[in-house]
C-alpha cells in the first residue's frame, strides 16, 4: 500500500489553500483527491466578484480567487487526481478512493485533511408541499447548469430563501434576462451577507419577503406557479396572506450542510450545531493526523476565511507528519452561550496554541447593540461592542496565548452575547 | 378479420409488466402499451415498497388469495430477476388492551389465508425486538414473511425479461377508445390505432375508464391517495421491521418501515381525491404522517427527511381486485382495482391472467423462454476486490456520478443502453437510484442532463425529468 503523508479530501477552496500550506510547513509528499473534473470547487460556479478582498486585497471573481491557487498548487509540484471519489476512510487512516485510472484504490496517510464541503439542503428536506415537477433548483444546481454549462434553467422565477447562493443567483438569473419575481425568507432575517442583499436584490427591485415560505407549487409536469403566505412566529403559514406568482423555476437556497459522511464513518465525534466534526484549536478532529477546514467544518460566507483556517489546518498536518507537535497540553472546552450558536474550534490547548487563535462562530439571531464577550471560567476577560450581529455574518474572537498566563487552571472559555 | 396482435396490455406498470413477463412465457405476439415515458410511472413508483405477509385481506377474497401466492414467490424471483428484496418482517402494534381481539382476529385471519409464522407477542417482548417502538404498545402481531421490496426494481425487471422474451414496448401511447370488433378489440390511442385478439387491463387508476369502455358491468375505481416522507441511509436502521399500526377507523395507519435501499419510510395517508393525477403532497397529510408514525415509533428522526412524495391506489367500489375475462366482453381481461396489497400480488397475478388469456388463446409455451435477468451492477453494494475488478472491465464505473448513492457513469450508461432503457432523468433515477439520495439529485442533475443527451443523441433541451413537458433546461 502506498503511503502519503498528507491526502488533501477535495480540491476546492478549502483543501488548495491547506495542501499549499502543508507543502510550505514541510510536508513533502502530498496528494489532492478532488472529485469533480477540475479544481477549485465551488468557486468555478461562482463568477461574480468579491472574493479575495481580505486575502489578496482586491476583488476578484470566483475563477480567479481559485486560480491563483490553482497556480500555486501547479508550481508547488502538489500532485492531485481529478474525477477521483473517495468512497472511505478509515481510523487507520486509509483512504480508498475510485477512478477510471487507478480503478480502486486504498493508500495509507500519516495525515488526512478533510477538506469535502458542503452541500444544498433540498426541497424534500424543507417540507414543500406539492407536485414534483421539472423547474425546481437548489440555487447552487441552477447556478453550475448556467455558469458552467451554460444553460438557462427558467424565465420566471420564485426563490425561496435568501442564502448567499440565492442571492447571488437572483442577480445573476435578472442579467441573463429571466424576471425574478420573489425572494421568500422564512425567518425575520435573511440568511445571506447584507452586502448581496443590496447589491442583488435591491440594485434590481427584486423584492426580499422576510417570514414568508412557499406553500405550493402548481404544475405537474413542469413548474407553473408558486404560492407563497406570510408565517407567524412559529413559522406556521398565516391564512389569508396567500398570494400567487405564475412562474416556471423555484430555486431553493435554504441552507448549507456539511458533507461528513466520509468523517462520520471514522467514527469521530460530531457537532449537532455545525454538522462538522469537533476539532482543536488546530483544527484537528477527535482522530489524531485527521484535520478538516473549510465548509466541511462548518458552513463559512467568505472564502477568505475559508483559506485562512485551510492554511492553519495544512500547516498543522504538516507538524503533525513533521512529528513537531507537542501531545502533552492542557485542553480548555469552548462554550457557546447567550446568543452564540458554537464556536470553531471547541476545545483549545492552552499550552501548545499559536500565539494567537481565531475562534469563528455564528450567533442564534439577529442582536443590535450588543457586546461580544469571552470568559475564562467565570472571569470576564473581554467584551466587544457591536451595532449589529447576524446569523449570515460570521464573527470571530481572537484568542493570545499570552492571555492564559494568569489561567494556568482554567476549565472553560466561554463566548457570549450580552446586551 | 387479421388481428395485428395477439395481445395488447394496457399499463406499464408492476402488474402490467408482470403479466407480460408471464405472456412472454408462451407463443403470442404481445404488445404492452404505457402512456408515459417509461415503465414504474404511476401507482408502482409510489407506494410503500412492502411484500405484505398477507393477514390483513378478508379470507376467500382474490386479496388474500394473490397476497399470499405473490408472497411466497417473491424470494425466488429477486434472484432469478435480480431485484431487490428482504424478508424483515412485519410487526402490528396494538396500543390498547380493548383492541386485543381485533389484534387476535388479524391473527386469525392470517392463518386462514395460510400466512406461516404468525405469532403475538407482548409489549415488553417487542420492544426488545425493536427498541424504538412505543411504550404505549401492548402487544403486537409478527409476521416473519412480511417483507420490503424495491418496486421500481422489481416492475423494471419483470418489464426488461418480458421485452427480452418478445413483448413489445410502447410508450407515450394512451389508449383513447376500445371498440369490440370481429375477433377481437381495435384500440384507438394518440399514436394510431391498433387491433388485437385480446386485451389485458393492467390501467391502474384507469383501469375502470377502459372497463367501462367494453362493458356494461360498470367499475368504478377512486384514487385514493397517499404521502408519504423518506428519511436519510443515515436512519435507516431506526427500526427494523416494517411497523403497522391496527387497522382502525383510519384503514391500515401509518407505517414505518426500513426500505430494501437502506431509508426510512413513512406513510401513507389515506386520502380519496378526484384527479387521477393528483400526486401533490399536502402540508396537512405530510403533517399527519409524522403525527400518525410517531404514535407507533418514538422519535421518528424526521429532521433527517430527505424528500415527500405521493401515490394513488386504485381503490375499486367493491374492496377487491377484479381479476379475470369480463363477463359481458369476451377475450377483454381485466386487472383492475389493483390497490394495496397489489406490489405483493402482482407476480400471482402475472401468473393467473397469462394462463387465462394462453388458455383462450389456446397458445402454447415457448421453448427458448428464459426468465433470467441480470441487472446493473450496483456497484456501491460491491466488495473493494470486485469493485476494482469491475472497474479494470470498465473504467466508467470508476467515475461517480451521483456522490449521495455512490453511482457510477457506468452505471447510467447501462440503465440508458440496456433494454427499455431510460429516457428520462427519473428512468435513469429508477433503475440506478442516481438522484435518489441525500441531496435529491443537487449534485447529480448537470451530469445526468449531459449524459442523456449525449447517449440519446438529443439536444439537452429536450432533456426531460419524466414525460414530455417536463424539460429541464429551457434554453442555451
Amino acid at each position: 500500500m502506498n503511503t502519503i503523508d498528507v491526502v488533501v479530501i477535495g480540491g476546492g477552496p478549502a483543501g488548495l489553500a491547506a495542501a499549499l500550506s502543508a507543502k510550505r510547513n514541510g510536508a513533502e509528499n502530498i496528494l489532492i483527491l478532488e472529485r469533480d473534473n477540475i479544481l477549485g470547487g465551488i468557486l468555478n460556479q461562482c463568477i461574480h466578484n468579491g472574493f479575495g478582498l481580505h486575502t489578496f486585497k482586491e476583488e476578484l471573481t470566483g475563477p480567479e480567487y481559485a486560480g491563483r491557487f490553482i497556480k500555486e498548487v501547479l508550481d508547488e509540484k502538489i500532485p492531485y487526481k481529478l474525477n477521483t471519489m473517495v468512497i472511505d476512510i478509515n481510523k487507520n487512516k486509509e483512504v480508498t478512493f475510485i477512478n477510471k485510472e487507478d480503478g480502486l484504490m486504498t493508500i495509507k496517510a500519516k495525515a488526512i485533511i478533510l477538506a469535502m464541503g458542503c452541500r444544498e439542503r433540498p426541497r424534500g428536506a424543507l417540507n414543500i408541499p406539492g407536485y414534483r415537477p421539472a423547474g425546481i433548483y437548489t440555487a447552487g444546481t441552477a447556478q453550475r447548469l448556467m455558469n458552467i454549462e451554460g444553460h438557462m434553467v427558467g424565465k420566471k422565477v420564485v426563490i425561496l430563501g435568501s442564502g448567499d447562493i440565492g442571492l447571488i443567483m437572483a442577480r445573476r438569473m435578472t442579467l441573463e434576462g429571466a424576471k425574478v419575481e420573489v425572494v421568500a425568507e422564512l425567518m425575520p432575517y435573511s440568511g445571506g451577507l447584507k452586502r448581496n442583499i443590496v447589491q442583488c436584490l435591491n440594485d434590481y427591485d427584486i423584492p426580499l419577503k422576510l417570514s414568508h415560505t412557499v406553500i405550493d407549487i402548481k404544475g405537474k409536469e413542469h413548474v407553473e406557479g408558486i404560492t407563497i403566505a406570510e408565517v407567524d412566529a412559529n413559522r406556521k403559514p398565516i391564512p389569508g396572506t396567500e398570494e400567487f406568482y405564475e412562474a416556471d423555476t423555484l430555486l431553493l437556497s435554504c441552507g448549507l450542510l456539511p458533507e461528513n459522511e466520509l468523517t462520520k464513518g471514522i467514527g469521530v465525534a460530531m457537532n449537532r450545531v455545525t454538522s462538522g466534526p469537533d476539532v482543536d484549536d488546530k483544527l484537528q478532529t477527535g482522530l489524531e493526523g485527521v484535520f478538516a477546514c473549510g465548509n466541511v467544518l462548518h458552513v463559512h460566507d467568505l472564502v477568505d476565511y475559508v483559506s485562512e483556517e485551510a492554511a492553519l489546518a495544512g500547516q498543522n498536518a504538516a507538524r503533525y507528519v513533521c512529528g513537531q507537535e507537542n501531545k502533552s497540553g492542557k485542553k480548555v472546552t469552548m462554550i457557546a452561550d447567550g446568543g452564540v450558536r458554537y464556536t470553531v474550534p471547541q476545545s483549545l490547548d492552552i499550552v501548545n496554541m499559536n500565539d494567537k487563535v481565531v475562534v469563528r462562530f455564528r450567533v442564534a439571531d439577529v442582536f443590535k447593540d450588543r457586546s461580544i464577550c469571552v470568559y475564562y471560567d467565570d472571569k470576564k476577560i473581554s467584551s466587544v461592542k457591536k451595532k449589529v450581529l447576524a446569523p449570515g455574518e460570521m464573527e470571530q474572537v481572537i484568542l493570545k496565548k499570552e492571555s492564559f498566563a494568569e489561567y494556568p487552571d482554567i476549565r472553560s472559555i466561554r463566548i457570549c452575547t450580552e446586551e | 378479420m387479421n388481428m395485428e396482435k395477439d395481445v395488447v396490455i394496457i399499463g406499464g406498470g408492476v402488474v402490467g409488466s408482470c403479466i407480460a413477463r408471464e405472456l412472454s412465457r408462451y407463443e403470442l405476439d404481445v404488445l404492452l402499451l404505457e402512456k408515459e415515458e417509461d415503465v414504474c410511472s404511476g401507482t408502482s413508483k409510489a407506494n410503500s415498497a412492502i411484500a405484505h405477509a398477507g393477514f390483513d385481506a378478508v379470507p376467500g377474497t382474490l386479496k388474500a388469495k394473490f397476497n399470499v401466492e405473490g408472497n411466497r414467490m417473491m424470494a425466488a424471483l429477486s434472484k432469478e430477476l435480480d431485484f431487490e428484496f428482504k424478508m424483515n418482517g412485519s410487526v402490528v402494534l396494538c396500543f390498547d388492551e380493548n383492541d386485543r381481539p381485533a389484534l387476535q382476529a388479524l391473527y386469525d385471519r392470517g392463518i386462514a389465508n395460510g400466512v406461516e409464522g404468525l405469532e403475538i407477542v407482548s409489549g415488553d417482548k417487542i420492544r426488545e425486538l425493536e427498541p424504538n417502538v412505543s411504550d404505549e404498545v401492548v402487544a403486537a402481531l409478527v409476521a416473519p414473511t412480511g417483507g420490503i421490496v424495491c418496486p421500481f426494481g422489481m416492475t423494471i425487471a419483470m418489464a426488461e425479461n418480458a421485452a427480452d422474451n418478445g413483448v413489445e414496448f410502447r410508450f407515450n401511447t394512451q389508449v383513447q377508445k376500445i371498440e369490440k370488433i370481429d375477433g377481437g378489440y381495435k384500440l384507438v390511442t394518440n399514436q394510431g390505432e391498433i387491433t388485437t385478439k385480446y386485451v389485458v387491463n393492467a390501467a391502474g387508476v384507469y383501469s375502470d375508464e377502459l372497463h367501462n369502455m367494453v362493458s356494461e358491468k360498470k367499475l368504478h375505481i377512486t384514487p385514493r391517495k397517499g404521502d408519504y416522507l423518506l428519511m436519510d441511509r443515515e436512519v435507516g436502521n431506526y427500526v427494523s421491521h416494517t411497523i403497522f399500526q391496527l387497522p382502525g377507523k383510519y384503514g391500515k395507519g401509518i407505517l414505518v418501515t426500513p426500505t430494501v435501499h437502506g431509508n426510512l419510510l413513512a406513510g401513507p395517508t389515506a386520502v380519496d381525491v378526484e384527479d387521477k393525477e393528483c400526486t401533490a403532497t399536502t402540508a396537512q397529510e405530510l403533517a399527519d404522517v409524522s403525527m400518525k408514525a410517531n404514535k407507533s415509533v418514538k422519535n421518528v428522526p424526521f429532521r433527517q427527511t430527505i424528500t415527500s412524495f405521493s401515490g394513488l391506489r386504485a381503490h375499486e367500489d367493491g374492496d377487491d381486485f377484479i381479476i379475470g375475462e369480463c363477463e359481458d366482453a369476451e377475450g377483454f381481461f381485466d386487472a383492475a382495482g389493483i390497490e394495496s396489497p397489489g406490489l405483493t400480488s402482482a407476480p400471482a397475478i402475472g401468473v393467473f391472467l397469462a394462463k387465462k388469456v394462453a388458455e383462450k388463446a389456446g397458445a402454447s409455451e415457448k421453448k427458448d423462454f428464459n426468465g433470467k435477468r441480470v441487472g446493473i451492477p450496483r456497484v456501491a453494494q460491491l466488495s473493494f476486490e470486485e469493485r476494482a475488478e469491475l472497474i479494470k472491465k470498465n473504467p466508467a464505473y470508476g467515475t461517480i456520478i451521483c456522490r449521495c448513492e455512490g453511482i457510477s457513469e457506468g452505471e447510467i450508461l447501462d440503465a440508458i443502453h440496456r433494454t427499455l432503457g431510460a429516457k428520462s432523468m427519473d428512468g435513469v433515477k429508477r433503475r440506478t437510484r442516481a438522484g435518489m439520495g441525500r441531496c435529491q439529485a443537487g449534485f447529480c442533475t448537470p451530469r445526468t442532463v449531459e449524459i442523456l443527451a449525449r447517449e440519446l443523441g438529443i439536444p439537452v433541451t429536450e432533456v426531460c425529468k419524466n414525460r414530455p413537458g417536463s424539460e429541464l433546461i429551457v434554453g442555451d
